[in-house]
């Protein structure tokens, strides 16, 4: 797979990034540098190998179902840019 | 019951798949162990978890999982024993991780269906594709600052349940069914409160129109349809929107779209489109979720009775029409309220007691039937009372507004006011006679073959008992007397 600027330009905008044109074109290069080396994976056949969602071989910690925290919106709050009234305060979104 | 709508080219069929949002009852959040009570002041449950601080980690709430795999045995779906959460990323200021956590590939619960009740009796099944666990976000005021947004985190790192069902629902009025059954077997299980107006329950419709035989056409999901007037209003305007387009010439764009309920209409969300590439991936936080296959069972132990059963239960057992069942069954609360009121006494007479009388005047009153002052004991009490004529049906409405009022035993109601009906043939002969005498005029009447005046000597002898008297007897003494 190669990414040209275009999918730069994608992938930007979705992660909110602004780049400048000539910055898209040395990303295009870097990416497409990464790519290539994990792509070396494809030589590896994977026939009848079950897809191994982490490389961790332990269950799951789960916890009970209590309330233990929370209940404290002045710390939550502290770094936040502004804030009013126990509301985070951010610039107006709208559909 | 396939709803059709007409074009100019002929008829259309509505297709609709749901997706419901339904928040989970616990005590604390999926991811962390925050309350989730609704109402509390803004940022108060909150921990750094839902807030997003850099390092901090999620650990699963055990109930969540068991309230979903309870919810997915209810509507008779496969629960899978192993199950993977993942990131749905996207940007918005009440979604502080940047990312949704979610099921995508490997949800929790698989395949299953529900059965909903059409009227005219007639009963449809709909399936259910999948039910997986996710993350509620935090909620935004947009209308407390000109330019600025208020965000609240309360919400944030709430389980809901999303629930999807296939495309097997043809018009609004199968969607509000299908609503309406879904919510009530969240309701019995006790997994979701089904409150549409606080937000525990919201749902998306996915709508697209073909003629009846074709294939699918494109279809557009509908958000922000929050109650179950909205979903049918939002179904009405989207289908004939896409039917006018058609056959316009055009073409329906695959699209998300708002339901705005103060235009009534739908329209499209563009902002929505551009962020659609949510780049799901496993969360490197979590691990597969494996549970026991002998948890599952022991979960199923402990369903209740569900809708279904239960309706079919009083059909056969209490001898009661399906309409009446219907009706006891829709709340869990009113169900057990009949079969405890029930128990011992004329099941069909209970039924008709509690629906139209109790549940009339609750509903007049805009009262619940848990803030009924009367007791289920004390209906089977009244019933009880007319069955074995002590009262007749006509006392029995006055000594019921009397226990409405006072919460006062029935029994205990007839005997204060001495409304015991008058079997001694002796007493009622006397009446019988003395409205005889009063009324020359109407017994000639009567006797020269007017038989329409028979009856207001009835209503004479009634009312002179004070409504004591039981009608069956009075009539017969009367005929008797007259011959």
């Amino acid at each position: 797979m190669s990414i040209d600027k275009n999918t730069v330009k994608k992938v930007a905008g979705l992660a909110r990034l602004r780049l400048a044109d000539a910055e898209m074109e040395k990303y295009a290069g870097q990416l497409n540098n990464i790519m290539g080396f994990v792509e070396q994976l494809n030589e590896v056949n994977t026939d009848n190998v079950e897809p191994l969602p982490s490389p961790v071989d332990m269950p799951l910690p789960l916890r009970r179902d209590a309330v233990t925290d929370g209940g404290d919106p002045d710390t939550v709050l502290s770094n936040a840019p502004e804030a009013v009234e126990g509301f985070y305060v951010v610039p107006k979104v709208v559909e | 019951m396939t709803q059709l709508i007409k074009g100019e080219t002929g008829e259309w069929e509505i297709v609709i798949g749901m997706e419901v949002h339904a928040q989970v009852i616990a005590k604390s959040k999926l991811f962390s162990g925050s309350s989730t009570e609704f109402g509390a002041a803004p940022n108060a449950q909150v921990s750094l978890v839902d807030a997003a601080m850099p390092g901090m980690l999620p650990v699963l709430n055990e109930y969540c999982v068991e309230q979903a795999v309870r919810t997915g045995l209810g509507l008779n779906a496969e629960v899978n024993l192993e199950s993977v959460f993942e990131r749905k990323n996207y940007f918005y200021p009440d979604l502080p991780q940047g990312y949704q956590i979610s099921q995508f590939l490997r949800p929790i619960v698989g395949k299953g269906e529900i059965e909903i009740d059409l009227p005219g009796g007639e009963v449809k099944k709909i399936g259910i594709t999948r039910l997986h666990l996710e993350q509620d976000a935090g909620k935004s005021l947009h209308d407390q600052h000109p330019t600025k947004s208020f965000v609240d985190l309360n919400r944030s790192g709430c389980a809901l349940m999303e629930i999807v069902s296939e495309p097997d629902i043809r018009g609004a009025e199968e969607a509000c069914a299908y609503l309406a059954k879904l919510r009530m077997i969240l309701q019995y299980l006790g997994t979701c409160n089904g409150n549409m107006e606080e937000g525990s329950m919201r749902a998306d419709v996915n709508v697209s129109v073909r003629k009846p035989g074709d294939k699918y056409g494109t279809r557009c999901e509908i958000k922000n349809v929050n109650s179950v007037k909205a979903v049918q209003m939002a179904i009405e305007y989207e289908s004939r929107r896409q039917v006018e387009i058609i056959e316009d010439g055009g073409v329906i764009r695959q699209e998300t779209r708002l339901w705005d309920p103060s235009k009534g209409e739908t329209r499209s969300m563009r902002s929505k489109e551009e962020a659609h590439d949510y780049r799901y991936f496993p969360d490197p936080d979590l691990l597969p979720l494996v549970i026991e296959s002998a948890w599952v069972k022991q979960i199923k132990e402990t369903l209740p009775e569900l809708p279904d059963e239960k309706k079919r239960r009083f059909m056969k057992d209490y001898s009661l029409p399906a309409y009446d069942a219907g009706v006891l069954i829709a709340e869990r609360a009113r169900a057990d309220y009949f079969e405890e009121a029930a128990a011992g006494v004329d099941a069909k007479l209970t039924a008709n007691w509690v629906i139209n009388e109790l549940l009339g005047v609750l509903n007049k009153n805009g009262r619940t039937l848990a803030e009924s002052s009367i007791a289920a004991k004390q209906i089977g009490g009244l019933v009880a009372l007319i069955a074995d004529n002590t009262i007749s049906g006509k006392i029995a409405k006055d000594v019921f507004a009397i226990m409405y009022e006072t919460g006062k035993d029935p029994a205990a109601i007839v005997e204060e006011k001495g409304l015991k009906q008058v079997t001694d043939t002796g007493a009622i002969e006397k009446i019988v006679d003395e409205v005889l005498a009063e009324n020359p005029k109407i017994v000639d009447d009567y006797k020269s073959g007017n038989q329409k005046v028979f009856g207001f000597l009835v209503g004479q002898v009634m009312k002179k008992s004070g409504g004591k008297v039981n009608p069956g007897v009075a009539n017969e003494l009367l005929k008797g007397k007259l011959l």
